[in-house]
């Protein structure tokens, strides 16, 4: 079996895989970090999306060898080590922008990837920003509200 | 998933020798067709020879009338490309209308071209643009590239490098998006250079075609008035959930008088 060296959340991982594995299965199944979801087996729904080297991505569509040498940041990164939520997890609470809650975790890394690139989207370019991702109950309004609201605060 | 191997090889020939001495080797780039496939066991090939390591397939370079991009380069990185943006900018566009931005940082050029889904945004440009695919065998102008639906003029292994595109005087790309897909359920990309212009269809049909009829007619005035009298024939057009051929037919009327449209409105120098 091939070894993969990467990082993740700031850690090495060094492990023997399968080449088959998925990123999202690495996390998941091997690492235990459970916070990324897979929400379809047709790369459309984004509840997977974490960060391959500062870049949203799919984690259900990229192998777990193609972060060989990258880093790799999950949803379980986001709030502060001592536990402070992110803006973006602080907004969403606020604006009620989640229901069930499955598809919040990617939400909220695109989102976050969204705002590195662009620190004061005007709404349409929030809504552009999450065309691969799906939300099954709450509907998309609170969610841009959220993401505009924790933006202002971001660059306050 | 089932069993392969995955090799990365860090130099050109590494990976032809690798692709040659597999049993049923496939090249990996952005893995956002490729992975699905293998998940859903569409293709089941015995090894992956990643891309992704390859200094010949990467950047966007200008050189006299021709802009390049490595077959690896993403859309994103296409859409963000100071030289696409400045050059054509309509292809940076039509790379950022691709999917959504998590398939953008990961989809790349070269893995769109060979894959020649009939509703992909990229073969659009190639055609209307007129550019040239380089691989490692060879060179294959856009009009011999794209040959059927899923289909190319690659061979087995054969490995695609960048591709050139010429700089046009007006271009412009319009699509009508399939709203859950992204994909084009048609798109039209129109370009003029000189008194020469190019119609190329996606999505309409089993592969990207041009639009004969209208270049003709576009060819002694690039507007859209002079194209307002023909219309595509549906016969051969795909019909599905999405659309009925008759819409489609329709819809690539419309779709280029807008590309026109937008390209006279950018003008000459874009
Ligand atoms: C949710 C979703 C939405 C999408 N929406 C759109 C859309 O709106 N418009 C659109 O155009 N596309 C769309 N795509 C497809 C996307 O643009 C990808 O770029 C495309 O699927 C190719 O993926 P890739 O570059 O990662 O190549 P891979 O998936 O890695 O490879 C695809 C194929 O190309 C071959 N290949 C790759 N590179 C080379 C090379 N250099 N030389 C020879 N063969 C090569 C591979 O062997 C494989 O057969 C979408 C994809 C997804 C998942
Ligand atoms: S699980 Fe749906 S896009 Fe990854
Ligand atoms: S909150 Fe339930 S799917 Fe989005």
């Amino acid at each position: 079996m091939p070894t993969l060296n990467t990082r993740v959340n700031g850690t090495s991982v060094s492990k023997q895989i399968e080449a088959s594995t998925l990123l999202v299965d690495l996390l998941r199944d091997q690492l235990h970090l459970t916070g990324t979801h897979v929400g379809c087996d047709t790369s459309q729904c984004g509840a997977c999306v974490v960060h391959l080297d500062g870049r949203a991505v799919k984690s259900c569509t990229v192998l777990a060898l193609q972060a060989e040498g990258r880093d790799v940041t999950t949803i379980e990164n986001l709030a502060a080590a001592d536990g402070t939520l992110h803006p973006l997890q602080e907004a969403f609470r606020k604006h009620h922008a989640l229901q069930c809650g499955f598809c919040t975790p990617g939400m909220l890394m695109a989102c976050a990837a969204l705002l590195d690139d662009n620190p004061d989207p005007s709404e349409a370019e929030v809504r552009a920003g999450l065309e691969g991702n799906i939300c099954r109950c709450t509907g998309y309004q609170n969610i841009v509200s959220a993401v505009r609201d924790a933006a202002k605060q971001m660059r306050a | 998933m089932y069993a392969f191997n995955y090799q990365c090889p860090q130099a050109l020939a590494e990976a032809v020798s690798a692709f040659t001495a597999a049993d049923d080797a496939t090249w990996l780039a952005g893995g956002q067709t490729l992975v699905p496939v293998l998940k859903q066991h569409l293709a089941m090939p015995s090894d992956l020879i990643d891309l992704a390591s390859i200094a010949e397939l990467k950047g966007i370079s200008v050189a006299g009338n021709r802009l390049s991009i490595g077959a690896m380069t993403c859309h994103a990185e296409v859409a963000g490309s100071p030289h696409v943006r400045g050059h054509i900018p309509a292809l940076a566009e039509l790379a950022g209308m691709i999917g959504d931005p998590h398939v953008r940082n990961r989809g790349t050029l070269g893995g769109s071209i060979a894959n020649n889904d009939p509703a992909a945004d990229y073969p659009a440009a190639l055609l209307a643009l007129d550019a040239v695919v380089h691989t490692n065998k060879r060179q294959i102008a856009a009009d011999a590239f794209f040959t059927d639906l899923f289909e190319t003029a690659l061979d087995e292994g054969e490995l695609i490098l960048r591709v050139d595109f010429p700089l046009a005087d007006k271009a412009a790309y319009e699509k009508f998006a399939n709203p859950a897909s992204r994909y084009a359920v048609v798109g039209v990309f129109a370009a003029c250079t000189g008194n020469v212009s190019r119609i190329a269809v996606t999505g309409a049909g089993p592969c990207v075609f041009r639009a004969d009829a209208m270049e003709q007619a576009l060819n002694s005035s690039f507007t859209a008035a002079a194209i307002a009298g023909i219309t595509a024939d549906p016969e051969g057009l795909n019909s599905d959930m999405h659309a009925s051929a008759v819409y489609r037919a329709h819809l690539i009327g419309v779709l280029a008088g807008r590309a026109i449209n937008a390209a006279n409105a950018r003008g000459n120098g874009q």
